[in-house]
């Protein structure tokens, strides 16, 4: 091979750097997700949306809603059973899952997500 | 054709590793205020706009002046052009991808910049400022690549990209114009609210764009065995000599009617930017070395002797990107905001982040160009042109 | 088959972009939940809301309660810095609020009269005109309103405002909770948990409280200052003939900032 030497340097440091994140976690086990629910939450029996349906797809729905709200001033929305909650992260969502750390994060830090809505929407402050 | 980059003397190398260096430290800068955000820079809540946003008005008119070689060459078959319109569009081409990375780094959030795209708004200049930027550089990339890339087989270009040469010389008047419209529309901004704003872009950009080309003809003349040509010289500083006339009246109508009108809005940024204003004046001795330079300029321009002989015409075109960067890359943006809408002073200066972020703007500009150069340069002696 | 290496390079590029860039422009273009939802009935649609703010009535006290209310409802920090500072409504004497109005021989009481400075929610607003997003837009009841998602930060809209309505958040509000020499003038920051702050990089500016307004209350300023002096506020519809605003402006004089650059200014200051 031409330049036989330089390629096969250049691949063995290239596959090393492209497969660091598997060496550097070999081993280890990431902790699957516990989502606690707060009191509040329990009570509350209904979401937005039943599980399966915020669990898939909570930020789609968050993404519309501050379409809605914002720019086009629809703040109210009616739920499947008739119930009209004000669409805000901070004052509806997070009223039930204030237990931030334990809920909301366990699958963003799962899967890496770092959503960028707590840069702006306080979250809320949580209870030791 | 890249083929040509990578071989080269010394100097050569030695220049693009120094630009790589300046532009590391641009990058390290920037990081820096993507992370803490544009107040490391000196821009405030009065002056909102700065030296990243007159950096891209300035270059904007480097990009359109590619027109002032190619216009002559393809619609009045000056056939002596056809040496150097290579060397035209690829100065547009380094020009305008600066002017991009000038509105990316002056963004406040820069990761949503494709905003403009998925939301396009065709009220908003700035939406057409996008448009017409990028298809001016898809132009200049598609047109000079393949110009070159046929010249080097010794073949015509294909029959197609004679159409795009066509568009693309309204299309160089059209980013200036545009680039004008940002500023020449506001309200509230009393320095630029005037029809001649475009005009006087248009003149800057056709002096100082030409003026760069030439320089960088010499330069290339002693580096390289391609000799741009006497002629082709002598030609450009002709047109540079008429651009520069044109821009210096332009500017003496705007003092005119500021000053014979006596209309306070009219003359505040003008007495801000050459005399000062409520104790304000740090720009007042740049924008008099302006005026010092554009008369040295005019002068050895409009002198025949002077003009002819290259290394005049050179002092020419050096004074003349001196004058006109102060007046576009310094008085346009900072004069605009000065006075603010409350009638008062606020003061702007870069900071040290926001001129080496700028440095390590133009390094890329220049690092593009050279590269580009090379290549075009290099096929030129080898097809011995 | 005829077909050379660079016809096949050329097709199959061809191919991708405009297989990419298909797919990409129907997802962009094509009508989904969200462009169904904007084409709901705007808020508000033939109204007209403006402000009307009594110069004689405005003093020290009203300006400091009404700038406080609003600040610390929208969470607006401190941040010390003439340079880097962020304000929905402040003060400004007559001199600077209405550059060129002031002569040498008017009395003094115009001379040292204050005024309360907020965006104008101008009817034709040029920093909607300008704005290559439409992160702030005019809604159909005439307030100017401000998308701090969709803002991109590129500042156009505070160089075509002729009142200086419009700020920007040149680093992170935040950190009036982090860097020691703010922590004092912003204790309690964020003030109100129900609202969020802004990030760095986006423009901000007064939004006649559309959030209030929407639930059928009034812009915060107003509230506060006619707390401390009856009447020195009025907000209301200039849509409707009958409405207080409508009166009080047929009754009173009233100035508007920089009226003849043809902006329509909603902001009224009865002299």
């Amino acid at each position: 091979m031409y330049d036989g030497g330089k390629i096969i340097a250049g691949l063995i440091i290239g596959i090393g750097l492209l497969m660091s994140p598997f060496f550097y976690n070999a081993g280890k086990a990431a902790k699957a997700p516990e989502r606690v629910l707060t009191e509040k939450a329990k009570q509350a029996k209904e979401c937005i949306l039943d599980k399966a349906q915020m669990t898939a797809s909570h930020f789609n729905l968050l993404d519309e809603w501050r379409h809605t709200v914002v720019r086009d001033g629809q703040r109210y929305y009616k739920r499947a059973d008739g119930k009209v909650l004000y669409k805000s992260l901070q004052v509806t969502c997070m009223d039930c899952h204030s237990n931030k750390a334990n809920f909301c994060d366990q699958c963003h830090n799962y899967m890496a997500v770092t959503p960028y809505c707590w840069d702006c929407h306080i979250a809320p402050e949580e209870k030791k | 054709m890249l083929d040509t980059v990578l071989k080269g003397k010394q100097g050569y190398w030695g220049w693009l590793i120094f630009l790589l260096a300046i532009m590391g430290v641009g990058l390290g800068c920037y990081l820096y205020q993507f992370q803490e955000g544009l107040r490391i820079t000196g821009m405030s809540r009065d002056v909102s706009w700065g030296f990243y946003i007159a950096q891209f008005t300035y270059l904007v008119g480097v990009a359109a002046s590619g027109v002032m070689v190619v216009l002559p060459y393809y619609l009045h078959d000056y056939k002596a052009f056809g040496r150097i319109t290579i060397l035209g569009e690829f100065l547009a081409i380094a020009a305008v991808t600066m002017c991009i990375l000038f509105i990316f780094v002056d963004l406040g959030n820069p990761v949503r910049i494709m905003n403009v795209l998925l939301y396009p708004t065709p009220n908003s200049i700035l939406f057409w400022d996008m448009i017409v930027l990028n298809g001016y550089l898809l132009l200049n990339l598609f047109i000079g690549w393949n110009v070159l890339s046929a010249e080097r087989k010794g073949t015509h270009y294909p029959s197609w990209v004679k159409v795009l040469i066509y568009i693309s010389i309204p299309w160089a008047f059209s980013i200036h114009t545009v680039t004008a419209f940002l500023y020449a529309g506001l309200p509230g901004r009393h320095y630029w609210l005037s029809a001649i704003l475009a005009a006087r872009f248009l003149a800057s950009a056709f002096c100082s764009g030409p003026a760069l080309l030439l320089l960088l003809c010499l330069i290339v003349r002693k580096v390289s065995k391609f000799d741009p040509g006497k002629e082709q010289i002598r030609t450009l500083g002709g047109i540079i000599a008429y651009a520069m006339l044109l821009n210096v009246f332009f500017f003496i109508l705007e003092l005119f009617t500021a000053f014979y009108s006596q209309i306070p809005g009219h003359m505040h940024s003008f007495q801000f930017l050459f005399s000062g204003l409520e104790g304000h004046g740090r720009l007042a001795p740049w924008m008099w070395t302006a005026a010092g330079f554009a008369f040295v300029a005019v002068l050895l321009l409009v002198i025949p002797a002077t003009r002819r002989k290259e290394d005049t015409l050179a002092i020419a075109c050096v004074s003349v990107i001196i004058a006109t960067w102060i007046d576009k890359g310094l008085g346009l943006v900072i004069g605009g905001f000065t006075p603010n809408p409350f009638d008062r002073v606020t003061d702007y200066w870069p900071t040290t982040p926001e001129i080496l972020i700028t440095l390590g703007v133009w390094a890329t500009g220049f690092f593009i160009l050279t590269v580009l150069y090379k290549m075009a340069v290099s096929i030129k002696e080898e097809v011995g042109a | 088959m005829g077909i050379d290496r660079r016809a096949f390079l050329k097709i199959a590029g061809l191919s991708t972009i405009l297989g990419l860039g298909g797919k990409a422009a129907f997802d962009i273009l094509a009508p989904g939940e969200l462009e169904a939802s904007t084409n709901a009935a705007s808020p508000g649609a033939g109204k007209r809301w403006a402000m009307a703010i009594d110069a004689r009535l405005v003093d020290d006290k009203v300006i400091s309660e009404a700038t406080s209310a609003c600040h610390r409802h929208h969470n607006v920090p401190d941040l010390d810095s003439a340079k880097e500072e962020i304000k929905w409504i402040w003060e400004e004497d007559y001199e600077h609020s209405f550059p060129g109005h002031q002569h040498e021989f008017i009395g003094d009481d115009i001379k040292h009269a204050k005024f309360l400075l907020l965006c104008n929610h101008c009817s034709n607003p040029p920093c909607c005109r300008v704005c290559p997003t439409k992160a702030t837009w005019q809604r159909a009841d005439g307030i100017v309103m401000m998308d701090p998602h969709r803002c991109v930060g590129c500042r156009f809209c505070m160089a075509a405002c002729p009142f200086g309505a419009r700020s920007f958040n040149w680093g992170d509000p935040r950190r009036v909770t982090r860097v020691p020499e703010l922590v004092a003038k912003n204790q309690g920051f964020p003030y109100n948990k129900d609202y969020p702050t802004r990030a760095k990089g986006v423009v901000e500016k007064c939004t006649f409280c559309v959030d209030l307004l929407e639930k059928g209350e009034q812009p915060l300023c107003m509230t506060a200052a006619n707390k401390v002096k009856k009447g020195s506020f009025t907000f209301g519809d200039l849509s409707d003939p009958e409405s207080p605003i409508r009166s009080l402006l047929r009754k009173r004089y009233s100035l508007r900032r920089k009226f003849e650059l043809g902006t329509n200014p909603n902001v009224f200051y009865l002299i």
